[in-house]
């Protein structure tokens, strides 16, 4: 395995390209379905988010199958996975790993933490300390981490899906807003509807079935796909849409705050992995509106009535801008 | 019940501080009226504008209505008491100015700082009243500049304009209104005279050539280096001798004073000319509150408005109380009045009885030496020239008996002491005479190509009747100080002691400051010229000259429309270009088109509707259609949205859009 050890620098092994990305989509695709059912949505979002290297923040009540996703999509990616459940006693060395007196080697050997992982799984991150949450954090926004002043490097793919349970509220530390912006996406699971629920129910214990899952794409094709992303072409039409959106969104007096620059290149980047899930080498307006929702949910509040739950918030967005 | 919303009618914008823009905008606008008016009133208004501003900071409370009552009261009072009318320009400034910093005192509403804003407008045209030179107007478009800032930030609303905005947007639209005001300035009908008939007293001082000439009186005219007159010519100026500038003409003498005489109000006979050597000249007059226009001599041509005397000088209709401008030709060898009838010959020998008795005894004298008249006059000129006398500005005092004592005591004396003498000593001889005043002289400025003749240029001179030759000027200060006519009245007096600082450093002094004095006055020449004096006339003159011929007001009223409605066409044009929508696609075009099929059998695309969910809705819909209007979109999307689109496909997505048929 490999796995960084003093000189801590981890180097993906070289592969060759998927030959077709369409149909490699396709296998990932049919395969979380089969595990996760009934939720072809989310899962097609997830995906997009990975492709878009971005990271996701899933948010439901528990039992619903976040952690189920997070396994299969390591085994179908192939990814190396990692799951640090967040508890209020989680220190930022429980993450990212702490230097050891080795007294064979008479040195200092780095014991590398779980964040040193293709998939990590940062379970209820609202129940750790700011302070945990933000040692995760960094590491997501540098892909890197720094103990000791040697800075190690993350592995690649390195892509982070966190929960969080928002029905919660005694002993936890929600997100602020400006940690919040370091998750491309958040996603609802939501129930399985009846039929799926049946199936569940008929089916397999889910855990067993998602061990016995073959890796569809293996890491290296992964980074094939996920530069295969920043390709997908974006015409001027549909630039002029985006701003339009954007400039909707900074007018003042509707929102609290209008969409960043960097909320502004996460739409784009994720509408091009929505269009690439999609089998399509170029961007829609459709895509925007589709990713929009869980790009700019968690990022927009109204000025008046916030109460309003994140779904009608983008959905007055995507009603309130004429596609060109 | 809910409170009202705040809105821009009735409350002022806080926070941008807009009202102390409005407060240093109409301090910019009054300040001048530190010079024009007396210091309380300028002092008061400050006070009052302080007060408000103290207010604003929340450092001072706002005055009860009763105070306003009360000071009101009182200012009004003053300005009576000060001037004892509230009309007129004096005392009308003064209560402007009071009530404007009154009416900041009680400005509590946006409405309130707009009407701030306009008397601001207000106080600076007054101070036109006053002066209308060149720094005056400068300085009066700065104020415009900061009025109209004021009056951007009033209106920013509740958000808070950097201070370069409102400057900027004030800058720009004092810019697009500099066409307007061209095009109002040169073709909104004039009146002839100012437009509400200048008050009396706005002019008051200003000196010229007066209507009666005592001894004393034009050599008070030399302490003042102001511009008489600018002349313009066809062709060369004349040479400095022969600039001598006609004005009234004096023929009766009362022993001391020579007066106009009797005006029998009638025109001058016709004179027969050659029109050889005619002079033709503009002039741009500088008020003088008298109604002479003066010419070079002899004019013989009248401008409108105007009238000829029967002693061949020019005479306005009205007093000149604004600079005005004409043109003239003049006749420098003219015979005048071949023919002396005998009546006028008379008024032209009158001296009263015991008027200078030693200087008639003397006139009889040589008069019984000499029979020819042209002996004569020689001899008198050679007696000034070859006696004693002097020209200076300071002579001793003469009080009884002036011309008895001045040419046989004094000896000294100016140029009307000369004139006046040289007439009672012509006339003791029965030579008919009479004295001319005017201007001699004249500075030539390079730059602007005219002569500039200042009021120290002002001259008296006597002409003779001669038999055959008519009236003929001769000029006795030219035998006793030949260099004030050849080169000016610098040359002649400079050193004398009596003489202003101008004239007595003579005419070296300082060649830099001589250029700076020429540039300057070749500026005021042209703006006097091409502003102050742009009169009916002129702009009759410009009309013409640009081909529209003769307008009348109306020709120049609908004129002024056309030309203003296609300044704000031009810019409302550039507006709307600069703001254009971005260019249409024929793609979007295409997709319009292919909206509005749709929409005509009610499928109605939502402005926000996406290509590709509007197809597969028709589909569902009107699954008749489904398969012509999925195929347009699907190639309209590869087209507008597509990578490296074939603009060749556009017809056949013609061809796509044709095949439906809803």
């Amino acid at each position: 395995m490999p796995w960084p050890t003093c000189d801590g620098v981890l180097l993906p092994p070289m592969n060759t390209l998927p030959s077709s990305p369409a149909s490699s989509i396709d296998a990932i695709l049919t395969q979380l379905n089969t595990v996760i059912l009934g939720k072809s949505g989310p899962i097609r979002l997830a995906l997009a988010c990975l492709l878009a290297r971005g990271h996701l923040l899933v948010e439901d009540l528990p039992g619903v199958g976040k952690t189920t996703l997070a396994h299969a999509l390591a085994r179908t990616l192939g990814l190396q996975f990692q799951r640090i459940q967040f508890t209020s006693d989680l220190l930022p060395a429980d993450i990212l790993g702490v230097p050891v007196f080795s007294s064979e080697r008479k040195c200092f050997e780095f014991h590398p933490g779980p964040i040193f992982s293709q998939l990590v799984l940062a379970d209820e991150i609202n129940r750790a300390t700011p302070k945990s949450q933000s040692a995760l954090l960094e590491a997501m926004e540098e892909q890197q981490v720094t103990i000791e002043g040697i800075t190690r490097h993350l592995p690649v793919p390195f892509f982070v899906i966190a929960t969080q349970n928002p029905q919660e509220q005694i002993g936890t530390f929600p997100l602020p807003e400006s940690q919040m912006d370091r998750f491309l996406m958040r996603l609802h699971l939501g129930y399985p509807d009846a039929a799926a629920e049946r199936a569940l129910l008929r089916g397999q214990d889910r855990r067993e079935l998602v061990e016995t899952l073959p890796t569809q794409v293996d890491g290296s094709a992964l980074l094939a796909l996920q530069q295969q992303v920043t390709q997908i072409h974006v015409s001027d039409a549909l630039l002029d849409y985006l701003q339009a959106i954007i400039a909707h969104t900074r007018q003042p007096g509707i929102y609290r705050m209008g969409l960043s620059p960097r909320a502004v290149l996460a739409l784009l980047r994720a509408a091009q992995a929505w269009a690439m899930v999609d089998h399509r080498d170029h961007v829609l307006p459709e895509d925007i509106q589709a990713v929009l929702p869980p790009v700019a949910g968690h990022r927009l509040h109204l000025r008046e009535s916030p109460g309003l739950a994140p779904e009608q918030v983008t959905r007055r967005l995507i009603e309130a801008v004429p596609v060109p | 019940m809910a409170p009202l919303p705040r809105t821009l009618e009735n409350t002022l914008p806080e926070r941008s501080h807009a009202l102390l823009w409005v407060i240093a905008a109409i301090g910019v606008a009054m300040a001048p009226h530190l010079f024009n008016q007396p210091l309380w009133v300028v002092l008061i208004t400050a006070l009052a504008l302080i007060w408000r501003g103290g207010v604003h900071l929340g450092r001072l409370p706002m005055p009860s209505r009763w105070i306003l009552v009360l000071l009101t009261v009182l200012m009004t009072g003053l300005v009576l008491g000060r001037y004892g009318t509230l009309f007129g320009r004096d005392a009308g400034v003064a209560l402007l100015v009071l009530m404007t910093g009154l009416k900041l005192l009680e400005t509590r509403t946006y409405r309130d700082a707009m009407v701030g804003v306009f008397l601001g407008y207000f106080v600076i045209i007054t101070n036109f009243f006053y002066s209308q030179e060149i720094p005056v107007a400068l300085y009066m478009l700065v104020a415009v500049f900061a009025t109209t800032a004021a009056l951007v930030r009033l209106n920013a609303g509740e958000g808070v304009q950097p201070a370069r905005e409102s400057f900027g947007l004030a800058g720009l639209m004092l810019g697009q209104a500099v066409p307007v005001m061209i095009i109002l300035f040169l073709l909104f009908p004039r009146l002839p005279g100012p437009l509400w008939g200048a008050p009396q007293d706005s002019t008051a001082g200003v000196t010229g050539l007066s209507d009666s000439m005592s001894p004393g009186a034009i050599s008070e005219l030399l302490q003042s280096d102001a511009p008489a007159f600018r002349v313009s010519f066809v062709h060369d100026p004349p040479p400095p001798a022969e600039r001598y500038w006609r004005g009234p003409v004096f023929w009766q003498f009362d022993g001391s004073t020579w007066r106009r005489g009797r005006d029998m109000g009638t025109t001058a006979p016709p004179l027969i000319l050659e029109p050889t050597n005619l002079v033709t000249h503009t002039i741009n007059l500088e008020p003088h509150q008298q109604r002479w226009l003066l010419a070079l001599d002899v004019p013989v041509s009248v401008p409108p408005d105007a009238r000829m005397t029967e002693d061949q000088y020019l005479v306005a209709g009205q007093p000149v109380r604004r600079l005005i401008q004409y043109t003239v030709d003049a006749l420098p060898d003219g015979v005048l009045e071949p023919e002396l009838t005998p009546e006028r010959r008379q008024q032209a020998l009158a001296l009263p009885d015991q008027a200078a008795p030693r200087t008639q005894a003397m006139a009889r004298k040589w008069r019984d030496q000499k029979d020819d008249d042209d002996v004569l006059i020689q001899a008198v000129l050679d007696h000034f020239h070859q006696e004693a006398f002097f020209y200076t500005l300071s002579p001793p005092p003469m009080s009884r008996e002036p011309v008895d004592q001045f040419l046989f005591e004094a000896r000294a004396g100016f140029c009307e002491h000369y004139a006046s003498a040289f007439v009672v000593l012509m006339r003791a001889a029965g030579i008919p005479a009479r004295v001319v005043t005017g201007y001699q002289g004249g500075e030539y400025n390079r730059l602007g190509n005219y002569l500039l003749v200042r009021q120290s240029d002002a001259h008296a001179w006597a002409e003779v009747w001669l038999e055959g030759r008519g009236w003929v000027r001769v000029d006795p200060t030219a035998a006793v100080a030949p260099e004030r006519i050849e080169s000016g009245i610098r040359t002649a007096l400079a050193g004398d002691q009596a003489a202003p600082d101008f004239i007595r450093r003579g005419p070296g002094w300082g060649m830099a400051r001589l250029q700076w004095a020429l540039w300057r006055d070749s500026i005021d020449y042209y703006w006097s010229g091409w502003v102050l004096a742009f009169g009916p006339e002129r702009q009759e003159e410009l009309l013409e000259r640009l081909g529209l011929g003769r307008l009348d007001w109306r020709g120049m009223v609908t004129l002024m429309v056309v030309l203003v409605g296609t300044v704000v066409l031009v810019f409302t044009a550039a507006f709307l270009w600069r703001n254009r929508p971005p260019k249409a696609d024929p793609l979007a075009a295409i997709y319009g088109h292919f909206c509005r099929r749709l929409a005509r059998v009610g499928l109605i695309r939502a402005p926000h509707e996406p290509p590709l969910d509007f197809g597969r809705r028709i589909a569902r819909e009107r699954p008749d259609l489904a398969e012509p209007v999925l195929d347009f979109i699907q190639a309209y999307v590869a087209l507008r949205y597509g990578p490296a689109p074939d603009l060749t496909q556009y017809r056949q997505l013609q061809g796509r859009l044709r095949r439906i048929k809803p």
